[in-house]
């Protein structure tokens, strides 16, 4: 028996609690996001992507309890971008070696190259490809999704429901440039078709107003007259400037998508399936809101960490590191299906949820979309095509 | 085996003498979660008899010893509601905590253990008395539930801490916890308690676990042809009285898994309805039944054949299901 056990490859664990649990530090490093936000909904609060953290550390040291292991949060929030640097040594300085990152590319880049060797960050916001491509780098784990996986996902869905041709209406700034890149290769990938771009120039107008829809019911209509014909309105707006205009006020009754309306996302405070709803529930009786995207990959980033940190009994960044790589690493995270790492990119793979901001209305992959090892790497840029060379 | 084989053809053998009286006859309770009502279902003639309205998000449901009883976890009632088996009609509920899910009765029948989610506690309910009588912190999202056959060891499963807890039932304290892969989500022990099974849903594989050890003696993994190994969710677990057989329900692969439960190969995968959530046997093994959430229905395995035979339609997204002398 002890022989067909050590054969299978088998290992054996019994548990206890220990006396002294062991200390395992989590910075949670996060920017100041934009307040300017089209619905006074999406203004962020003060414990935006920290609250997740939390609540992921709540979670992993109920299980702490059993296998003596402790979590702790370090919190550290920046001004800018220049902020980084400092907050990145109070962190190194307490003994932090893995953070939570809610940072721009940039400044995602440069907190990566200012890490000892042996920490580790979690980038639960920055969704640029060049992360996971020509400027990927080893000790960066990309928890939330890119653009192309967010893009792929919401064009599975348009082309499984006959909806091919989009008219895009598309942001000034940089990072629309890059989603708008992402749409467009995902409608080559799935046989979609822009049938025109326009650019929505974002002139620095301020979002509340106390009568704004007047102006803005009379100039959405007129912004998207004479378009060839069209199935869906794609919105390109990752800086909320227009994206939430368009719904209900486009010359032709044509249903938004992209950044408005139907949207692509990791998370939405209405998901509630596959047991969500226990998730959801934890949060809002904990930090009395509804949980964001970022939240979520906050919570995820810091269960993943707990998930490694519980099989290999370790809490050091490159023993989690390489568990998170290999093939035993799978974490739960209420989307129906099991997570694991893109080994080539540390990019998790995951399903997209579409949202309409009430509910999930659908989750890519879609049926019939095909992949030889993982539907889930219908989403995004897949192996054969990757320009990451980890290092 | 043989010998009680024979047993078993003999008793059918005076049976069949006996005319249409169902002696056999067997009823099955399925929860419809999204239906909000029980089926119940003739096992000897295989169709639904009734349809009964309950609480609001049905989902684990057990029988007393007798069978005269049927508890169910209303979820969103937070409510446990009793259903008399005679009459079928609501009786009453029991005071569990909020949204229960899973639960499991004693062997003596006084007690039942149930796992509420949003607490990470397993309550204990004094049947009789219908009071709750205590509590025992678990891991992140208590689910699984299952009870040793000499009624000494409750065991838990925690969906986010990924963990089977073994629980002494008479000091009601955790004597050991067991690392299974992600989001475990049913226990399910051997009839001479040698062994017990517990099903990672997210994970995709069964953990073997020896109970008087303490400890982790194997995993089973599946495989199936052209299918990503995401699709393979392993919930529900029954095991063959003798021991020798068991059959996995895999969830979204809608399939059913024969397994060898002695050399733990896998044998055979049968295609049922969509989203294969919980099994039960009929009493004499002769059936299983297994309810298809997505599908609406509950697919009917003949155990000796290996092969479903048939569909019997029920409410809306069947979730769990049992079986009661009628």
């Amino acid at each position: 028996m002890k022989r067909l056990a050590i054969a299978l490859g088998l290992f054996f664990f019994a548990l206890s609690a220990r006396a002294e649990p062991v200390a395992i530090k989590v910075g949670v490093l996060r920017q100041e996001h934009s307040r300017e936000t089209l619905s006074i909904l999406d203004i962020p609060a003060a414990d935006d992507a920290l609250a997740g953290a939390l609540l992921g550390a709540i979670d992993n040291n109920t299980t702490g309890k059993f296998t003596g292991q402790a979590f702790d949060v370090v919190d550290e929030k920046i001004a800018g971008a220049n902020d980084a640097r400092a907050a990145l040594d109070r962190l190194t300085a307490a003994g932090v070696a893995l953070i939570i990152a809610d940072l721009s590319a940039d400044a995602l880049l440069a907190a990566s190259d200012n890490l000892k060797e042996t920490a580790l960050l979690f980038n639960i916001s920055a969704p640029d490809e060049a992360l996971r491509e020509e400027d990927c780098r080893a000790n960066i784990i990309h928890v939330a999704p890119s653009r192309a996986m967010l893009a792929d996902g919401l064009a599975q869905y348009l082309v499984w429901k006959k909806w091919p041709r989009w008219l895009m209406i598309k942001g000034s700034h940089p990072e629309d440039d890059l989603l708008a890149q992402a749409y467009r290769r995902a409608a080559r990938k799935f046989g979609a078709r822009i049938v025109e771009e326009r650019i929505y120039e974002d002139l620095g107008a301020g979002r509340r107003s106390d009568s704004g829809h007047m102006q803005t019911q009379r100039q959405m209509p007129a912004f998207t007259q004479n378009a060839p014909a069209h199935d869906v309105l794609l919105a390109v707006d990752e800086n909320d400037v227009f994206g939430g205009y368009l719904p209900y006020r486009t010359w032709e009754p044509r249903p938004v998508a992209g950044s408005a309306g139907l949207f692509p996302t990791n998370w939405d405070p209405g998901h509630e399936q596959w047991g969500a709803q226990q998730l959801q529930n934890r949060f809002r009786q904990n930090y009395r809101r509804g949980m964001n995207a970022r939240d979520n990959a906050a919570w995820l980033a810091m269960r993943m960490i707990g998930e490694a940190a519980t099989r290999t009994r370790s809490g050091a960044p490159d023993k989690l590191r390489d568990f998170m790589r290999s093939a035993e690493f799978s974490i739960a995270a209420f989307k129906g299906v099991r997570l694991s790492l893109r080994g080539w990119s540390q990019q998790l793979r995951q399903p997209i949820l579409l949202s309409d901001g009430r509910m999930t209305v659908s989750v890519s992959p879609q049926e019939g979309f095909l992949h030889q090892v993982t539907e889930l790497d219908t989403l995004g840029l897949d192996q054969p095509e990757t320009k990451c060379r980890l290092k | 085996m043989q010998v009680e084989m024979k047993k078993i053809a003999l008793a059918l053998a005076l049976l069949s003498l006996d005319g249409a009286s169902p002696v056999f006859a067997y009823r099955a309770y399925v929860s419809n979660e999204k239906g909000n009502s029980i089926t119940v279902i003739d096992t000897d003639r295989l169709e639904v008899i009734e349809t009964v309205k309950v609480g609001r998000r049905p989902r684990g449901i057990a029988l007393t010893k007798d069978g005269s009883e049927l508890f169910i976890c209303a979820g969103d009632d937070d409510a446990i509601q009793t259903l008399d088996a005679k009459t079928l009609t609501v009786t009453g509920k029991l005071p569990s905590g909020p949204d229960p899910e899973l639960l499991t009765l004693s062997p003596d029948g006084g007690t039942i253990y149930v796992s509420n989610e949003n607490d990470n506690l397993v309550t204990l309910i004094d049947v009789k008395r219908r009071e709750q009588i205590g509590d025992i912190p678990v891991g992140v999202e208590p689910e699984g539930m299952a009870i040793s056959p000499d009624g000494g060891m409750l065991v838990n499963t925690s969906e986010t801490t990924n963990m089977a807890h073994l629980i002494d039932t008479k000091t009601k304290e955790i004597v050991a916890n067991i690392l299974v892969d992600s989001r475990p989500r049913f226990a399910e022990f051997k009839k001479d308690g040698s062994e017990l099974w517990v099903s990672s849903e997210v994970g995709g594989t069964i953990s073997v676990i020896d109970p008087k050890k303490r400890e982790l003696k194997q995993k089973i993994t599946f495989e199936i042809p052209g299918m990503s190994r995401e699709a393979i969710q392993p919930i529900g677990v029954s095991i063959t009285k003798d021991g020798k057989r068991a059959f996995v329900a895999l969830g979204p692969a809608n399939r059913v898994a024969v397994i060898d439960a002695e050399t733990k190969k896998v044998e055979k995968y049968l295609l049922v309805g969509q989203r294969v959530w919980h099994l039960a046997f009929t009493p004499d093994e002769k059936y299983l039944l297994t309810a298809n959430g997505v599908s609406n229905d509950v697919s009917v395995i003949d155990v000796a054949a290996l092969k479903a035979i048939k569909s019997i339609p029920v409410g809306a997204f069947p979730w769990g299901v049992v079986v009661a002398p009628q």
